[in-house]
């Protein structure tokens, strides 16, 4: 007996999924005309969609309708006034169109920028410096009902062992990043331990995000075998076929143009 | 807690009588809330309870055993915003301690602009690549990544873009840096441009070298895929922070012959750049980098500032670890007071 009938909104949904799957993925055989279709399709609904959030998200909502509000409701108070002083800095950044006045851009860039470098520092001393030494210096023993004890358990991240290894690893690296400092002698021993524990780290991410990344690739192959089933009026197989024959197509009339 | 005296109470903390005691290391001396044995519970603005500026607030304790129940008096607090987080001095201790140093460092650098700086294998490779790329007629790609104008490593990528660029007007090759940031790229034209008048080539700037794309990151990776499968360009260079798109640029750049050069801070995509680039930039190099280019005595002088305040955070972490087990085998917590100053409380 068939199984309910999708909304064409969903069938439509799984063809257009489907087939740009099958275009992207088509960049495994070499550039051709369905994968560049799929990669204009995707540059160009980005910027459509991110104009328009854009616009409803910061134009609408926090400037457009809280000024609006308060000139309507209370026009005497300064309210969300302030709000225009952005606004008036953004409008500078469309000076750079006009060649005259294009220096005032500078004064949003400088902005920008100043704003950003004072919100990046104290976050970076907080993240990179405070949270670093705070995580890293430990006891190296602790004191428990049976005495002061050394732990060795290397699952625990403040266990003795682990402190050493910690602070070996941190102190080497720090040094191995040392620029005005000749990497020489014990100095190239310190160094040279600091890059082995980079390339561990490394290793261990390395490892873990390919298996992430086999995830999304099973995701993608779990989507196209759903595709592919009746309910969807097999999608992904004929869309496959076609890119195929679409393929095939476009490559023998590149050959006859090369002959030519 | 309630919005008002008479108005229902809710629930906010339920805890049993001997936990939630302000302990050693919840907070920096210099800023207690309570004194140490007291019970602490931090009320945070939530759906449930949202907390609003300038709104007076009701709370009242509940004491509970077995059967038998006390209320506490009401206690009344009106919300209102910190201009200071007293909890993060320690914070801005560091910031202006280590910017005396920086500023002591760029000055004896300017006295002295030959300070040393040890040679970064993947900044020897930049005048190679650009050179590869005059003699092969293609053009040299360059990305300053994800990061806005706010990112430190965004900031090296646009000053290292700089120094390129004077690299390619002289050599006259073609420049290509196109932008999922519109205000990266604003910025970027004009390094671009000033480079090219520093190396006396105004003529030969092209004001479209700096382009913009999407802000969408996986569509802005199709679309710089692209550049490289089409355009071919003989050196790609990916500075700056990067996320999940860092392989997927990497290996198409690698797959086209290009030599790659790459230098991030964003630590998960590093083992990336370092499997498929020919050099790699390790996180604070990507800042040296800069330095190294230029020669600047103010870059220098950072560079060697920067130096400074890593040995001094060295010597703070073997000093800590000594403290730290010291206050055990002695059984005091006398050296937290010290190793308070290192914390990161928020």
């Amino acid at each position: 007996m068939p199984g309910p009938v999708l909304p064409t909104e969903t069938l439509l949904g799984a063809w257009v999924a489907a087939g740009l799957t099958l275009f992207i993925y088509s960049f495994l055989y070499k550039d051709n005309p369905l994968f560049k279709l799929g990669e204009h399709l995707y540059v160009g609904i980005s910027v459509g969609y991110s104009v328009v959030l854009a616009w409803h998200t910061v134009f609408l909502r926090l400037l457009w309708e809280p000024v609006k509000k308060d000139i309507i409701e209370n026009p005497a108070a300064l309210g969300s006034y302030v709000l225009l002083i952005p606004a008036v800095l953004g409008l500078l950044m469309w000076a750079r169109f006009i060649p005259k006045i294009a220096w005032l851009s500078r004064l949003a860039f400088a902005f920008v920028v100043g704003f950003g470098s004072g919100v990046a520092i104290p976050r970076a001393v907080s993240s990179y410096i405070l949270k670093q030494i705070e995580d890293t210096v430990n006891p190296l023993v602790i004191r428990g009902a049976d005495g002061l004890s050394m732990g060795f358990n290397l699952a625990s991240p403040q266990s003795g062992v682990n402190t050493i290894v910690l602070v070996i690893g941190v102190v080497s690296v720090l040094f191995y990043f040392f620029f005005s400092v000749e990497h020489t002698g014990p100095g190239r021993v310190t160094a040279r331990t600091g890059i082995y524990f980079l390339m561990i780290a490394f290793g261990a991410a390395f490892g873990y995000t390919v298996m992430s990344r086999m995830s999304l690739l099973i995701g993608r192959f779990s989507d196209l075998i759903k595709y592919a089933s009746a309910e969807y009026g097999y999608a992904a197989l004929v869309l496959l076929a076609l890119t195929v024959l679409a393929l095939a197509a476009w490559e023998m009339a590149s050959r006859g143009r090369h002959a030519v | 807690m309630a919005e008002g005296a008479a108005a229902p109470f809710k629930k906010v903390a339920e805890f049993p009588s001997n936990t939630r005691y302000v302990k050693p290391g919840d907070f920096p001396w210099w800023a207690q809330p309570a004194a140490k044995g007291d019970h602490y519970v931090k009320l945070v603005s939530s759906q449930a309870f949202p907390i609003e500026n300038g709104k007076p607030y009701f709370v009242k304790l509940r004491v509970r055993e077995g059967v038998q129940e006390v209320w506490s008096e009401v206690a009344e607090a009106t919300a209102a915003p910190n201009i200071f987080n007293t909890a993060q001095a320690n914070n801005l201790v560091f910031v202006v301690a280590f910017t005396g140093v920086l500023l002591a460092s760029i000055a004896a650098a300017r006295r002295n602009p030959h300070v040393h700086l040890r040679r970064i294998a993947g900044l020897d490779a930049v005048e190679e690549a650009i050179g590869r790329s005059t003699e092969m007629g293609r053009p040299i790609l360059y990305l300053t990544g994800s990061g806005g104008m706010d990112e430190v490593s965004t900031i090296a990528a646009t000053v290292i873009l700089g120094e390129v660029a004077k690299k390619v007007a002289h050599y006259d090759t073609s420049l290509k840096v196109p932008h999922r940031d519109p205000i990266v790229m604003a910025v970027c034209q004009e390094i671009v441009k000033e480079s090219y008048v520093a190396a006396g080539r105004p003529d030969a700037y092209k004001d479209d070298s700096n382009f913009f794309i999407t802000s969408d990151q996986f569509s802005y990776t199709a679309a710089v895929d692209g550049i490289m499968l089409r355009e071919k360009p003989a050196a790609n260079f990916f500075m700056g922070s990067y996320f999940a798109e860092s392989l997927l640029l990497t290996e198409t750049g690698a797959s086209t012959g290009a030599i790659q050069i790459a230098g991030t801070d964003s630590d998960h995509q590093l083992p990336f750049f370092v499997t498929t680039c020919d050099y790699t930039l390790i996180g604070e190099e990507l800042y040296a980098a800069s330095a190294y280019l230029s020669r600047e005595p103010v870059l220098v002088g950072t560079l060697r500032g920067q130096d400074i305040g890593k040995a001094l955070i060295m010597g703070a972490l073997i000093l800590g670890t000594c403290l730290a087990t010291l206050g055990v085998l002695l059984g005091t917590d006398g050296f937290s007071y010290l190793l308070d100053l290192f914390k990161d409380f928020k």
